[in-house]
C-alpha cells in the first residue's frame, strides 16, 4: 500500500447472514435459504431455460451444446490442476478417445447413443488413466509437459498407423433423436457433474486430493499410496473429458483428428482461469464467457486462440483470482478500508 | 555410414532445439513453454527483414536475435516475473504466451511452404560416401561451435559463473550478491536467443511453419527430460540418444514413428530413472 493514500488497509469481513447461514441456522428464516439457493437457482435456471430461450436461433442454441462441452472438460481440469495438482495441457486427449470409443461403439456394434455415451466414457476413462499410469509419480511441470505431448501424439499415431479411418476420420455416426435431446442431456450432464463434483472434494477423500497437492510427501507419511489417488483424479478428470468428447461425436456424428486438436485444450484452461480455478463452477461461467465470445470470432479462424491466449495471460497476471471467487467475496463478505 | 551421418546431424539439431530450454530451467526454474514459439518467431523476423526490409542475410539473422532476445526478456519482466514460484501459472503463462504468438502468426498469414530462409551456401558435398548438403555440415559445426561457447561462456565469465550459481543454489547466490531477478531476466533472454540461433541455423532445412514451433517445444522437452532438467551433459548427451534412435526408426520402421520415439524415451526414462540421465538426487526429490 503506498503511504500517499494513508496508511490504511481494506479488511473484508463476513455478513452476518454468511455467517449464520454456515451454521445449522441455516433453515431458520427464508432470507437465509435463500440467500444459500438463490445463486445455485440462478446457474441451474440459467443453464435449463438457455435451449429455450435461444430456440428461436438454432445456430445459438448449438452453442449452448457446445459450451456444455467445453464446461465438463474445464470442470476436470481445474479439478486434477487444483484438487489434484496434475496440470494437464493435454485436454484434447480426453475429448479425443471419448469421441472415437463412442464413434467406434456406435458404428460397429450399433449402439444407439444412450448407451455409447455412458459406455465410452467410462471406457474411455480407464484408456487414458492406463496410459497416464508411467507418468503419475511426476509433479507439476513435468506431468504438464508429459500431457501436453499426449494428443499431440495421439492424431501422429492414428495418422500415421491408418486405423479408424485415419486422416477421415469415422463417419456415419449416430446423432441424437432430436436437438432438445441433446441439449437437455448435456445441460443435465454438466449440472450433476458440478454438483457432484463440488460435493466430492468436500469429502474425506477430497481431504487426501488436496494432501496430495499441497505436500504430498505427507500424505505418503501418513501411508497413503498417493499413487492411486492421483490415478483416481486422472480417471475422474478423462471421464469429464470423455463424456464431453462422446456428446461431441454424436453431436456432430463424426469422429476425427480435429478433436485431439489444441480448442480442446486450450479453451478449458482458459475458462478455468478466467472464471475462478478451484471452485469448480467457475469454470462452467469461464466457458459460458469465452465460448460465445469463440463463436463470434470464428471468422478469425486461429486468431481465437491467440485472444484466448492474450486473455488468459491477462487474467493470471492481473486478476489471477478470477471471476466466481471474487463474486463470491462480493456475495459474502463487506470490504471497507481502516486507518492503521 | 548413412545411418551414423545423419544421426550425428539429427542430434546436434535436437540439441540445439533444448540447450535454450534447459538453461532457462536451470537458472530460474521457470519452464518457458513459449520456446517453440520464439523459435518460429526469429525465423519469421529473419524472414520479414530480408524480403520485406531489404536487408542482407547475416544482419536480418542479427537483428532477429536481438528482437526475440528482447522479447524474452519482456515476457520475463512483464510476465512471468509476477507468478515465480507458483508452477501451475508458470506453466500456464508462458505456454499461452508461446500460443499467442503461434497462432497470431499463423492467424497473420504464416502457412508452411511460402516462407523458406535460404540455406547458407547451395549445394552439397560427398562426406564418407554419403552425400549431405552443405546446410547440414553447418548445423554440426555451428551447433558444436554454438555449445562450445556456451559452455565456455558459463564457464568463464563473471556472467556465465553467477547463472551457474543461481542455478546451483539460488539462496546462496542471493547472499553472495546475485541478483537473482536480474539473473532470471538474462538467462530468458540468452534462452530465447538460443532458440532464435537453433531457428536460423536450422529453418533453412525446411520451411517456416507453426507446427514446428509446437515440434520443437515437443522436442526439447523430450530431450532435457531424458537427460534430466537443468542438466547440460545430460542434455546432449540425451539429444544423441533420442536423434539416433529417430534416425534408426525411420530406417527400419518408416517416418511416421519418429515423434513416437521421443514419447517412447520420455516414458522409458520416467519409469526407469525419473530423474533423467544426468539428474541429480535433489531433482529427483523435486519431481517426484
Amino acid at each position: 500500500m503506498s503511504s500517499s493514500k494513508g496508511d490504511r488497509r481494506k479488511e473484508r469481513i463476513d455478513r452476518g447472514i454468511k455467517v449464520r447461514s454456515d451454521s445449522v441456522y441455516a433453515i431458520s428464516s427464508w432470507k437465509e435459504i435463500t440467500y444459500l439457493i438463490a445463486p445455485r437457482l440462478v446457474l441451474i435456471l440459467g443453464l435449463a431455460l438457455a435451449p429455450l430461450v435461444l430456440s428461436a436461433t438454432p445456430y445459438w442454441q448449438r452453442v449452448v451444446s457446445i459450451i456444455c462441452v467445453y464446461s465438463l472438460l474445464a470442470m476436470g481440469f481445474d479439478f486434477l490442476a487444483n484438487y489434484v495438482g496434475l496440470v494437464s495441457l493435454g485436454g484434447g486427449f480426453y475429448v479425443g478417445i471419448g469421441a472415437y470409443a463412442a464413434a467406434l461403439l456406435n458404428t460397429h456394434f450399433g449402439l444407439p447413443p444412450m448407451i455409447t455415451i455412458p459406455m465410452a466414457t467410462l471406457l474411455g476413462a480407464i484408456i487414458c488413466t492406463v496410459l497416464f499410469l508411467p507418468c503419475l509419480p511426476l509433479r507439476g511441470v513435468y506431468f504438464a509437459i508429459v500431457s501436453l505431448m499426449y494428443p499431440l501424439l495421439a492424431a501422429r499415431i492414428v495418422e500415421a498407423l491408418d486405423i479408424f479411418g485415419g486422416t477421415d476420420g469415422i463417419l456415419g455416426v449416430d446423432g441424437f433423436s432430436n436437438v432438445w435431446v441433446e441439449q437437455y442431456f448435456l445441460v443435465l450432464c454438466v449440472l450433476v457433474m458440478v454438483f457432484a463434483l463440488r460435493r466430492l472434494v468436500e469429502e474425506d477423500i477430497g481431504l487426501v486430493f488436496r494432501g496430495v497437492k499441497d505436500n504430498d510427501q505427507a500424505v505418503k507419511a501418513s501411508g497413503i499410496n498417493i499413487n492411486q489417488y492421483k490415478a483416481l483424479g486422472v480417471f475422474i478428470a478423462s471421464a469429464l473429458g470423455c463424456l464431453g468428447g462422446a456428446c461431441l461425436t454424436h453431436m456432430y456424428m463424426w469422429a476425427g483428428l480435429s478433436q485431439f486438436a489444441l480448442d480442446f485444450s486450450i479453451i478449458p484452461i482458459a475458462a478455468t482461469v478466467v472464471g475462478g480455478g478451484g471452485t469448480l463452477v467457475g469454470p462452467v461461467l469461464g466457458c459460458l464467457i469465452l465460448v460465445p465470445v469463440s463463436e463470434l470470432l470464428r471468422d478469425f479462424g486461429s486468431l481465437r486462440i491467440a485472444v484466448y491466449s492474450i486473455v488468459l495471460t491477462a487474467f493470471i497476471v492481473f486478476k489471477s483470482e478470477g471471476i466466481m471467487i471474487y463474486t463470491a467475496r462480493k456475495y459474502e463478505q463487506f470490504e471497507r478500508w481502516v486507518e492503521i | 555410414m548413412d545411418i551414423i551421418i545423419y544421426g550425428i546431424i539429427n542430434s546436434v539439431s535436437l540439441a540445439l532445439m533444448a540447450v535454450g530450454f534447459t538453461l532457462v530451467y536451470g537458472v530460474s526454474r521457470l519452464p518457458n513453454f513459449a520456446h517453440g514459439a520464439l523459435y518460429i518467431l526469429t525465423g519469421y523476423l529473419t524472414w520479414i527483414l530480408m524480403n520485406r526490409a531489404g536487408l542482407n542475410y547475416v544482419f536480418s539473422a542479427i537483428i532477429a536475435l536481438g528482437l526475440t532476445g528482447l522479447i524474452g526478456a519482456a515476457m520475463y519482466q512483464l510476465v512471468l516475473i509476477r507468478v515465480r514460484g507458483m508452477p501451475i501459472s508458470e506453466i500456464i503463462a508462458s505456454y499461452a504466451i508461446g500460443l499467442a504468438i503461434l497462432e497470431g502468426l499463423r492467424w497473420g498469414g504464416l502457412k508452411g511452404g511460402t516462407f523458406r530462409l535460404p540455406p547458407f551456401v547451395e549445394g552439397s558435398v560427398t562426406v564418407l560416401g554419403v552425400s549431405v548438403d552443405f546446410q547440414r555440415i553447418f548445423v554440426v559445426i555451428l551447433g558444436a561451435t554454438l555449445m562450445g561457447a556456451l559452455w565456455l561462456f558459463v564457464n568463464n565469465t563473471k556472467l556465465g559463473l553467477a547463472l551457474k550459481g543461481m542455478a546451483q543454489d539460488e539462496r546462496a547466490a542471493l547472499t553472495l550478491g546475485i541478483d537473482s531477478d536480474r539473473m532470471a531476466v538474462t538467462a530468458t533472454a540468452i534462452g530465447s536467443m538460443l532458440a532464435g540461433a537453433a531457428a536460423i541455423i536450422l529453418l533453412p532445412l525446411g520451411s517456416i511453419a507453426v507446427e514446428s514451433g509446437y515440434h520443437v517445444l515437443i522436442m526439447a522437452v523430450a530431450v532435457c527430460i531424458v537427460g534430466g532438467l537443468g542438466s547440460w551433459t545430460g542434455a546432449v548427451l540425451a539429444a544423441f540418444i533420442i536423434g539416433f534412435a529417430q534416425i534408426l526408426s525411420v530406417v527400419y520402421f518408416g517416418a511416421h514413428y519418429q515423434a513416437v520415439v521421443a514419447l517412447l524415451a520420455i516414458v522409458i526414462t520416467l519409469i526407469c530413472r525419473p530423474s533423467g540421465l544426468f539428474g541429480r538426487q535433489k531433482e529427483l526429490e523435486e519431481r517426484v
